[in-house]
């Protein structure tokens, strides 16, 4: 165990979590306006990737990429939550049943459409590159991940946290039936958050696909991750969801590293522990 | 209505016995599948229908009984008894040990609590390899012998044996949801508050309810090891849990034979659907849906209100 291995798996840990922000971010948000317990979100990270994956074949552009799978991803999210979810609030297990039934169809369409084989999505040169400290290799594509989670972290919080649009956001996570009461839109910032979860998901699924790969299966791989986080950090909160994606990245990677016969275990047993002291998680309110 | 609905229960069952001599052996098998399925259904709706506690992963218990006996018979020729207390006992000691940390969250909490617990049994039984033999799973695992002169080897006796298995967990699901302690927990169902107020010791009531389920699923797990010959991470999955909720949501939440009728539906429906088209996939998603939007009180539950 030299120094050298300690730092290279807290990086791959930290790239690999800040890819889990993109997927449980959405999640939490999704969850904490709607409680909706949503396990087609990996889908939508698949799909994304997919997406992903078909606009670089047309276009060779990578950006483009990016743009495709969020939007049209965000455009089923869209679809789903309209037509389908929005009768079942309040209704925990014909919430889980229905988007179990769509997580089931989902991978059935990208098995049609796609077929069986994993491909990668092909990254622009700049990123293909590998810095080098000493022995250290540091890979452009993980930092551009990091880069990104960032990114979009720091936009979520000021949106959430300092514009109009936020407050409403906020006020709808933490009571529903007064924000409605003051005047609040809860239908469309609701079908809004959706959209938002669906497409940073898709986003994930993207940039996922140029290291992971796009394939068959990445759906159910992905979602207890994303649940993981969601539970750990607590369910609705931003700040939970940075947290329990870095807790989760490193837990994962240190995991498989140091124990990989368990490594699942030392995943989901400090989960449940923490669900065990304080059932709300990390950061969440009752 | 209840007498109606055992009765129901009753005469499927005994129908089941008399065709079943005269079915091919495709058929026969899903109907041996179908009667295990449906102690799993059951064991899970005295959880979710009569308790009103939605577990996400039910098939935790159904599989660490699965693997213990595939375990104990492939590697250490352990024969019926063995294997049956061994499996049910892992199960009913892992939903002990769960119980004690799912049952404190209510609602969603629960919902997230117990899918989290579920994995952790799945990532055991997908990475603990030289245990379980992760993804390849176990194989090969021997059937016991009664000590009769049918070979449970066989397919015929097999489905009478798993048929009498079934009962037995039936009648003993069906004293247990109608004793007093089946009715505190309708209670507990439907106000929490209300029981508490009463004096009753809600904890106490939900953790053994969390634990019986736990038991009888285990019960359905050794058999799934005997009859599939074959345990792997896919019987401990999260779709696993998810599949046995639809099968109490189809069957109607809070009626032990409409579960298994469910149970046996999905089976039946799955199996199939697979047989006639690839796209069984997309048909099973669009059941889920389905039964969510035009039968949320379950299809026994949609035709007993006329709807």
């Amino acid at each position: 165990m030299t120094a050298e291995f300690w730092i290279t798996q807290a990086f791959n840990g930290l790239s690999y979590g800040a890819l889990l922000f993109l997927l449980a971010s959405g999640l939490s948000l999704i969850f904490g306006v709607m409680r909706i317990v949503n396990l087609a979100h990996g889908s939508y990270f698949m799909l994304g990737g997919y997406v992903g994956l078909s606009t670089v074949w047309r276009t060779g552009s990578f950006p483009a990429a990016l743009l495709a799978g969020a939007v049209a991803i965000a455009l089923v999210g869209v679809g789903m939550e309209r037509l389908f979810l929005r009768r079942l609030s309040g209704q925990t297990l014909g919430q889980v049943l229905m988007t179990v039934g769509f997580a089931l169809i989902f991978q059935d369409v990208a098995l049609l459409v796609w077929g069986g084989d994993p491909y990668s999505i092909p990254v622009p040169a700049p990123l293909q590159v590998v810095l080098t400290a000493g022995a250290l290799r540091f890979p452009a594509y993980r930092i551009f991940i990091i880069a990104v989670a960032v990114i979009v972290g720091a936009i979520l919080w000021l949106v959430l946290d300092r514009t109009r649009v936020g407050a409403m956001i906020r006020a709808a996570v933490d009571d529903r039936e007064m924000a409605q009461g003051v005047g609040i839109n809860v239908h469309v910032v609701s079908l809004g958050v959706f959209a938002l979860g669906a497409a940073l998901a898709a986003l994930g699924g993207v940039i996922g696909g140029g290291f992971l790969g796009v394939y068959p299966g990445a759906d159910f791989e992905v979602l207890p991750y994303a649940f993981v986080v969601v539970i750990v950090g607590g369910l609705g909160s931003l700040p939970g969801a940075m947290v329990g994606s870095l807790l989760v990245g490193l837990l994962d990677n240190f995991g498989k590293a140091l124990f990989p016969e368990l490594s699942y275990f030392t995943l989901f047993a400090p989960m449940a522990l923490i669900l065990a002291l304080k059932p709300t998680g990390l950061f969440g309110r009752a | 209505m209840i007498d109606r609905r055992v009765a129901a229960g009753a005469a499927a069952l005994a129908l089941a016995a008399a065709v079943a001599p005269a079915l091919p052996a495709y058929p026969l098998t899903l109907l041996t599948q179908a009667t295990i399925v449906a102690i799993l259904a059951m064991s899970l709706d005295v959880l979710l229908g009569y308790t009103g506690l939605p577990s996400l992963g039910h098939a935790a218990y159904f599989g660490v009984a699965a693997y213990a006996v595939g375990i104990l018979a492939t590697e250490r020729q352990v024969g019926l008894v063995g294997c049956l207390l061994a499996g049910v006992l892992l199960a009913t000691a892992t939903a002990a040990l769960f119980g004690l940390l799912a049952i404190r969250a209510t609602g969603v909490y629960f919902l997230m609590i117990t899918l989290a617990l579920g994995m952790v049994v799945w990532g055991l039984a997908f990475r603990w390899v030289s245990m379980t033999k992760g993804d390849n799973g176990i194989t090969s695992i021997p059937r016991p012998e009664l000590g009769l002169p049918w070979s449970l080897a066989a397919p015929l006796p097999f489905f009478y044996f798993a048929l009498v298995a079934t009962v037995l967990a039936w009648a003993a699901l069906g004293v247990l949801v109608r004793s007093p302690f089946g009715l505190s927990l309708k209670g507990i169902r439907e106000s929490e508050t209300r029981m508490r107020a009463l004096g009753y010791n809600v904890w106490l009531h939900k953790y053994l309810s969390f634990v019986i389920s736990g038991l009888f699923a285990g019960f359905a797990g050794v058999l799934w090891a005997w009859y599939n010959g074959f345990v792997s991470p896919v019987d401990v999955q999260l779709v696993t849990s998810v599949e046995t909720l639809l099968m109490v949501a189809l069957g109607g939440p809070g009626t032990l034979a409409g579960s298994a009728l469910g149970a046996a539906s999905i089976v039946f429906l799955k199996n199939f659907v697979s047989v006639y088209t690839k796209r069984w996939l997309l048909i099973l998603g669009a059941v889920y849906i389905g039964v969510i939007l035009f039968a949320p009180r379950g299809v026994l539950g949609a035709f007993r209100r006329g709807r």
